[in-house]
């Protein structure tokens, strides 16, 4: 018999999920049966639920059975599922599951499929086509081409990447940086941990984009230390690119120089913010700094420096390989191209959906999300992370659209969207959300500092019962407080939460009757 | 479990110098003194001032900002619990109150016998399998009071 091939998750999700155990029982027991296997490491195909979800190659192509527990493995083995047999936790070919078929994978379209760590399989799957683009195009040609793709900043605050590029590429100096802000900080999002896990050398090739565009021979990547997975995976890739001549002194014989290094957070989720990150680079507190002047005109070590989310430059080497129309195609309004939805929490089919802007928050979570993993009705849903607004049932007709949910006072944010059922209790999320925010306010300003305190005290009397029209009043004051006081969107955006919890769900902190 | 070294000046120095050498080393060299002692010691403060040519003022500024850096030696176990809102929309915060009172520690606490530090974490990520912790470095998601019952047990155990 020839060799079997068999393809394991291994991204955080997966492992989270058993993904690892799962391939130790496989090892074991292919040995017993005297059968020889590859087994090669892929990320996650981002489909949670059916994790692990553990992929066969077989004559009809690649077969996918899941969620396999290791109690599954002897089981699996005996029905035949080297040869792609039938077994309830057969799913078929993969791409044909309705959940992968109804994307638009451009950013993720390796993900989940190659080896997330061979060259030759990144290549064979039009890897670094991009980047040769971009040393043929030279620099103004580069930018231009991020410009006309409408990509903004994937990261939440949405800004256009090529005009970012741009203002870096022609500020004077000789040494420029790229950073790259892989901190995904915000609860309900996994779209840049995904990535780097299941095919680092797209943001590699996006950031030596980056630095041939804006004139870099340097680039960081800000991790989180909550990813040691990431770590792991990008510094191994990091190494082989070099290897290859990627990386390093004059990148693939073009007399341009780049090359990245890895730097690990410390569990602060203000350092997401980007000053923050420059001052934490340095070796500082992450405390924002107060702008002008912008990173692009003096960012790290006072450089000029361009500072991108992880999916904003992981986006750029298809935008350069298939071209900016092409880009621009996806998308509604001025939200152009696609954005990983990040299905998150209390949802039956959580997981990672890359598609055009412009779904409404109802066909997201109940048609593709499938509705709560309870059973139970959905009550909330947060969009855009700890800053991001709950939106009630009645606001699902919202298109997912930066302008749109800027519209109803809410966020896209890094588009992670967390389903709640009605068990949920909007008064504790309320409050969640100050706590929080006092928790990680960097100390700069005192309505951020201070009234974060205030606001989770002012909640818990509500709650109680004390002089509750009252202290609403105080409560909404003070977040009128933060929003306009704040230098940063940590103090500046708690007031979204907050208010939309006290706004659409009065009943939870006693200010009407609850309904029967 | 992870092994950490017992706290000495010398090997404090040697990891020290061997972080000093980048640009912007403090953060790197924080981590590196925490990998190696599983905490910040005081007495490493003043050895990165010097090596960095920073004020001590500074350089614990800098320990006491990150969320990360512990100042006392942790249990043989570090159990972090996720509290950030996906872990919470499926029941997270009744299964910390369950792991709080099997371990009878708080957030950031170590129980009496040495065995266990709870922290808490602002997400691990696994939003989509949820709720979820990592225990010394490793990480668990779809976690009910079962399954992280069977966890604590087994480092109470170890
Ligand atoms: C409190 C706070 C936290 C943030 N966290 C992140 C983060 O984790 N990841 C990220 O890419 N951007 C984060 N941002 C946004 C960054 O400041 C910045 O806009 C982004 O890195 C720019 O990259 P982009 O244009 O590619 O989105 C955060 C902003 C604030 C105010
Ligand atoms: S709003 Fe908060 S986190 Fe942002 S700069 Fe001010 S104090 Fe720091």
């Amino acid at each position: 018999m020839s060799r079997a091939k068999l393809y394991i998750p291994r991204d955080a999700g997966a492992l989270g999920l058993g993904s690892a155990d799962v391939e130790e029982a496989l090892i074991v027991e292919l040995k017993q049966r005297g059968i020889d296997a590859d087994f090669i490491h892929v990320g996650s195909r981002g489909l949670y639920w059916l994790e692990p979800m553990i992929e066969v190659a077989t004559a009809e192509g690649r077969i996918a059975y899941g969620p396999v527990r290791v109690g599954d493995v002897k089981h699996l083995l005996d029905a035949g599922m080297l040869d792609g047999k039938p077994h309830r936790l057969r799913l078929g070919r993969p791409e044909e599951l309705p959940f992968l078929k109804r994307q638009s994978r451009l950013t993720f379209a390796r993900c989940g499929i190659i080896d997330r760590l061979s060259l030759d399989d990144y290549r064979a799957h039009g890897g670094w086509s991009g980047l040769e683009q971009a040393l043929s195009l030279g620099p103004a040609a580069t930018v231009e081409r991020v410009t006309k793709s409408g990509l903004r900043g994937r990261g939440g605050a949405g800004f256009p990447t090529g005009i970012k590029w741009n203002t870096t590429r022609l500020a004077p100096g000789e040494r420029k940086y790229v950073v790259c802000n892989a901190d995904e900080g915000d609860s309900g999002t996994y779209a840049d941990r995904m990535i780097m896990e299941g095919d680092p050398y797209t943001l590699i090739e996006g950031m030596a984009i980056a630095g041939v565009a804006v004139g870099a021979t340097k680039g960081f990547i800000y991790i989180r230390s909550e990813y040691p997975h990431s770590i792991h995976v990008l510094t191994r890739a990091i190494a082989r690119a070099r290897k290859a001549n990627i990386l390093g002194v004059n990148i693939l014989g073009s007399r341009r120089d780049f090359d990245l290094e890895i730097r690990e957070g410390a569990g602060a989720y203000v350092c997401g913010e980007e000053t923050a990150m420059l001052d934490s680079l340095e070796g500082k507190r992450g405390q924002v700094r107060a702008k002008p002047p912008l990173p692009a005109h003096s960012g790290l070590f006072a450089k000029p420096t361009v500072i991108n989310n992880v999916i904003s430059l992981a986006s750029v080497p298809w935008i350069l390989a298939n071209g900016a129309e092409a880009y621009a195609a996806f998308g509604l309004g001025r939200s152009r191209g696609t954005m990983p939805i990040q299905l998150a929490g209390n949802v039956k089919y959580r997981g990672l959906f890359e598609t055009g802007f412009g779904l409404t928050l109802a066909e997201i979570v109940d048609d593709i999300g499938g509705g709560t993993a309870s059973g139970r009705p959905v009550r909330a849903v947060q969009v855009g992370g700890p800053l991001g607004a709950y939106f009630p049932r009645r606001l699902f007709t919202t298109p997912f659209d930066i302008e749109a949910f800027t519209a109803q006072g809410g966020l896209v944010g890094h588009g992670g969207v967390v389903v709640f059922d009605d068990t949920v209790d909007m008064a504790q999320m309320a409050r969640f959300a100050m706590e929080f925010c006092a928790i990680e306010s960097c100390g700069k300003c005192t309505p951020c500092r201070i009234g974060s305190v205030r606001g989770a005290e002012t909640i818990d009397k509500i709650v109680r019962g004390e002089r509750r029209e009252a202290n609403a009043a105080l409560l909404a004051e003070l977040c009128d407080t933060m929003k306009f006081g704040s230098l940063c969107a940590l103090g500046g955006f708690v007031p979204y939460p907050v208010m939309s919890a006290l706004t659409h769900f009065p009943e939870d902190f006693g200010l009407v009757a609850k309904a029967a | 479990m992870t092994e950490f070294e017992e706290w000495s000046v010398a090997r404090g120095a040697a990891i020290i110098a061997d972080a000093a050498k980048q640009d912007g080393a403090c953060i790197p060299i924080l981590h590196a003194l925490q990998r190696g002692f599983g905490y910040v010691p005081q007495e490493a403060v003043p050895m990165v001032a010097e090596a960095l040519n920073l004020t001590r003022a500074e350089v614990h500024g800098v320990v006491t900002f990150y969320h990360d850096f512990r100042r006392e030696p942790p249990g043989r176990h570090v159990v972090k619990l996720c509290r950030a809102e996906a872990c919470q929309s499926m029941g997270g915060v009744a299964l910390h109150k369950h792991a709080q009172e099997k371990l009878r520690v708080g957030w950031g606490e170590t129980t009496t016998d040495g065995r266990v530090t709870l922290e808490p974490v602002y997400c691990l990520g696994l939003c989509a399998c949820a709720p979820s912790a990592m225990v010394d470095g490793k990480v668990y998601g779809g976690l009910d009071e079962a399954k992280l019952g069977k966890l604590i047990d087994q480092m109470r155990a170890a």
